[in-house]
């Protein structure tokens, strides 16, 4: 027994649900209680999906548990065939069926259905949710997916790209840019917007791209072995690792390395006087494996920031991150415990934070800024414009989000200069950032100075009169909308 | 003025119910903790648990509230499946650790979920257990949120009649409102009551456990919130009267509301009237200001927070909406019944779900507007339909006259934006 407040993963089966979402023809049946229904929001809400996911869950309840809970699944999984016709259909457990023990593939197998019904065994009392993506993928990938005829042409699949995912509908777009480039067309891309049928032609491709092993090694890995496919081991994230993607594809192709560069300004990005500020700039990196190892790299080469912690919290990765940690000097952190990790921060004390929307909400407590660089990611970061982190056009845009949150060149200057001045205390934050001016108390904030970065946050004497008389209008406010405390976007009272 | 509302010749209150069994699309009671945690400031609520049930508290609640908030998840791992000696070990120390960080705790509930209750762990003797070895210090009770035996706001009914049971014994004619509102709202509701001269009003639950009210065969009591079944019933077995009334959603449901409670403590029409005449005009003011885009227009209720009958009695009394279906998870007339003859016959009432059919039927009948889960509200949205998302209804101050306006305005506002927004390419 573990006792958890906030989690970076949810149950395995919702990455079962992030895998079928993604993809177009292929329903889930999962045996599940009411409540598990919530996992649908996920998507409708944070990912703004205008499809419910393709899933039917069974409902069962209490008083079904005595009687014929296996029968029920049997009938969901019938109604949901008529009702959808999908190509395939996926059946599991969630973690209270995984207990009254129906088995749900054995349940499938004796029905008629006349499309292929692959069963999940997802652990829901040892696994996680990138557990679950992983495994459903390759369960896919092994039931559909058998040799065919290759392409004529060099052509790659993309894999591992999903529902939820932190900017996976964007990197899409950069990578098949990437290959174009290089002459290499697309097979399939999957789960993204795959079918089932679209799975069965995975076999035609010469090179398959491994865009995020945490979804889809498992499956890259049984198609080198089954099918001769080889994949990818970089991940394109920033401006070293695009180059070495571009030269790692066309080593496994036989193809000229060839770039379009017109479009990437990043280096000069950071090349210009301005970026000096950013040189030295203590950060602390957690999220995801992936985009941690690939986001130290950018910190420290393409930023030339300082990495003062690192860490992921799917365990399954725990050996890259542990190594890659070492190379800069640190112990990594691996934890899910959101209490460790807000520990780890607070005591390394960076300017920065790149992490996922767990650490957006630990910056805001300690006062430090944060970009989001990984998924668990709220509904902010899925924005409606086009910001992929891969490739030439993503190293472009992770300069301009890592800075964002940070007082930049001058203005630095001016905020220390003037900080006596009540409009430009330096708790006033960058001016490209509203609603930052008020007085930071323990009660508001909680900050020690040992918190704060060299050049930001140093105000801390009593707040002038004026901050006081804002704050209590500010706390009544509070008090009136007392019960709204729900994350979600609320109207606000005219 | 103060006469009861008419009562419609045919009303709802006989029409046949649909019942539907089938998937539901719904929160389980878990989700209370949302609201219930912020309410009583010195409990802590420790769902006995899998990472789906932690994941729905944190989904639920939309974002993370504070680095610590006052509840949590006691993951079940594969050690605590294989013996529940063991699980019991494990959960008086997880209980052990909690207390000894937390010295502010001094309720805690330990909250059943499907995972514990299909496992059998008696989570009723852990909590007499864990209530001795913490005695005086900390009261640990139990009951269950899970989705196999209740549905979002049932929840909140489960922990409130948990506390029944041990509130202390009293012999005072006392009023006791019944239900976790917001504070300005409750705040708005004793003054409104005692501007009658009725008291002492307590409140169930009371912000610290110090506080709780007492109950005995003096006690008559008042529902806050349609879906407080159990709570009443166990107030009523330690002797308790229930007032019955419509809810007080809206202007009409306020003043309903109010005057049974004024009725049973013999307040007379003049004072009735100088306490709630002021009140009544402002909220039918703002009542119409917020209804005028939704006089006219048709509405459907998905089954979801247990509101759905009052809101339906608010929306076509007050608002002028026609309701097509009036879906509710479960329909305990002796709560709802007030609203249900209030409102004319013709929508249908149905309870349970199958939500593919049901969502069959908002698709026929394509109304003005749907009021629904999260997880249906941008398919629907995206099929060019208008809806409301229920949860809200739950999260924000809604109750009594001087929200009766935001209330109407919580459901015109998507309509509005409908009219208002011109993204669509003209022909
Ligand atoms: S339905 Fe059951 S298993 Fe699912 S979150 Fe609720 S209590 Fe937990």
């Amino acid at each position: 027994m573990k006792l958890t407040v906030w989690t970076y993963e949810g149950p395995p089966h919702v990455g079962a649900m992030r895998v079928a979402t993604a993809m177009k023809g292929l329903h889930y049946v999962l045996h599940a209680p009411q409540g598990d229904t919530y996992a649908d929001l996920l998507f409708t809400m944070i990912e703004r999906r205008g499809h419910r996911p393709p899933v039917s869950y069974t409902t069962f309840e209490g008083r079904d548990l005595g009687e014929d809970t296996a029968g029920l699944f049997k009938r969901t999984c019938q109604d949901a065939y008529d009702r959808f016709q999908p190509q395939a259909l996926i059946v599991g457990a969630s973690c209270t069926a995984e207990l009254i023990q129906d088995d749900p593939g054995g349940l499938a197998e004796t029905m008629d259905i006349p499309v292929p019904v692959i069963a999940l065994e997802l652990p829901s009392y040892q696994r996680k949710e990138n557990f679950g993506t992983d495994e459903t993928f390759y369960q896919l990938v092994k039931a559909l997916a058998g040799p065919v005829e290759k392409t004529p042409h060099i052509t790659a699949n993309l894999i591992g790209p999903l529902a939820l995912g932190f900017r996976h509908r964007d990197d899409i777009e950069e990578i098949k840019g990437l290959l174009y480039d290089m002459g290499i067309g697309i097979n399939v891309v999957a789960p993204f917007d795959a079918t089932p049928a679209d799975l069965t032609r995975l076999g035609a491709a010469h090179v398959n791209i491994l865009m995020y092993p945490e979804h889809a090694e498992t499956a890259a890995r049984h198609m080198e072995r089954v099918l001769g496919i080889p994949y990818t081991k970089t991940v394109p994230i920033g401006v070293g690792a695009t180059h070495d993607f571009v030269t790692e594809v066309a080593q496994i192709c036989g193809v000229e390395p060839k770039k379009d560069l017109s479009r990437l300004r990043q280096p000069w990005w950071s090349k210009s006087v301005d970026s000096t500020y950013l040189t030295g700039k203590r950060v602390f990196l957690f999220g995801d494996a992936t985009h941690v190892i690939t986001a130290a790299r950018i910190a420290r080469d393409e930023m030339g920031f300082e990495v003062v912690g690192l860490g992921c919290y799917n365990r399954e990765f725990a050996r890259p991150v542990r190594a890659l940690a070492k190379a800069f000097g640190l112990e990594a952190l691996i934890s899910d415990d959101y209490l460790e990790v807000e520990k780890a921060i607070e005591d390394a004390a960076p300017e920065m934070i790149l992490g996922t929307q767990m650490e957006r909400h630990i910056g805001k407590r300690l006062g430090i800024p944060c970009a989001v660089i990984s998924a668990p990611v709220h509904v902010q970061d899925f924005p409606a414009r086009y910001s992929p982190q891969m490739g030439w056009e993503g190293a472009n845009v992770i300069f301009d989000t890592w800075i964002h949150p940070l007082v930049m060149g001058l203005e630095e200057h001016l905020l220390a200069m003037f900080r006596e001045d009540f409009e430009f205390h330096d708790d006033a934050g960058a001016s490209h950032h509203g609603g930052h001016a008020q007085p930071r108390t323990a009660a508001a904030g909680g900050l020690t100075r040992r918190h704060l970065g060299p050049n930001q946050w140093r105000h801390r004497g009593r707040p002038p009169r004026i901050f006081l008389k804002q704050r209590s209008k500010r706390a009544s406010r509070r008090t009136r909308a007392a019960m709204s405390w729900s994350g979600w976007p609320m109207p606000r009272k005219s | 003025m103060n006469s009861p509302a008419t009562i419609p010749a045919a009303t709802c209150r006989d029409a046949p119910i649909l019942k539907e069994r089938g998937q539901r699309e719904v929160f389980c009671g878990l989700t209370g903790i949302i609201w219930l945690h912020r309410k009583m400031q010195d409990a802590f609520f420790l769902v006995v648990g899998s990472r789906t049930c932690a994941h729905l508290l944190q989904s639920a609640a939309g974002v993370m509230i504070f680095a610590e908030p006052r509840f949590g998840t006691a993951i079940l791992e594969e050690t605590d499946l294989a013996g529940l000696a063991d699980a019991n070990d494990e959960l008086d120390r997880e209980v052990g650790r909690l207390l000894s960080r937390r010295p502010d705790i001094k309720q805690l509930f330990l909250v059943g979920s499907c995972p514990s209750e299909v496992i059998k762990l008696d989570l009723a003797r852990a909590a007499e257990r864990l209530t001795q070895l913490h005695a005086p210090h900390v009261r640990v009770l139990n009951y269950s949120g899970s989705g196999i035996e209740t549905t979002f706001t049932q929840g909140e009914d489960a922990c409130l009649a948990s506390m029944v049971p041990i509130l202390p014994a009293t012999t005072a004619r006392e009023l006791l409102l019944v239900g976790a509102l917001p504070d300005v709202v409750e705040d708005q509701a004793v003054a409104l009551l005692t501007k009658m001269g009725i008291g002492p009003i307590r409140v169930l639950p009371a912000p610290r456990s110090a506080e709780a009210p007492g109950v005995g065969p003096n006690t008559v009591f008042a529902c806050l919130q349609p879906f407080l079944g159990d709570t009443a019933a166990a107030l009523e077995r330690r002797g308790a009267r229930m007032i019955s009334a419509p809810f007080p959603f809206g202007e009409e449901g306020t003043t309903l509301w109010l005057r049974a409670i004024a009725d049973e403590f013999g307040v007379d029409d003049a004072t009735f009237e100088a306490a709630t005449a002021a009140p009544r005009a402002r909220a039918r003011t703002a009542i119409a200001n917020a209804s005028e885009h939704l006089r006219g227009k048709s509405v459907f209720f998905m089954p979801d927070s247990q509101l759905e009958i009052p809101l339906a009695r608010f929306l076509t009394r007050e608002c002028g909406m026609a309701a097509i279906e009036i879906g509710q998870p479960y329909i305990h007339k002796g709560l709802v019944g007030p609203d249900l003859d209030l409102i004319p016959a013709g929508p249908t009432i149905s309870e349970g779900q199958d939500v593919d059919k049901q969502l069959d039927r908002v698709r026929a009948a394509r109304p003005d507007l749907t009021v629904c889960g999260l997880g249906l509200a941008n398919p629907l949205e995206a099929e060019g339909l208008t809806t409301k998302w229920a949860i809200e209804l739950v999260f924000t101050p809604v109750h009594f006259y001087d929200q009766a306006g935001d209330l109407a305005g919580l459901f015109s506002r998507p309509i509005r934006r409908r009219a208002l927004l011109k993204l669509e390419e003209r022909a």
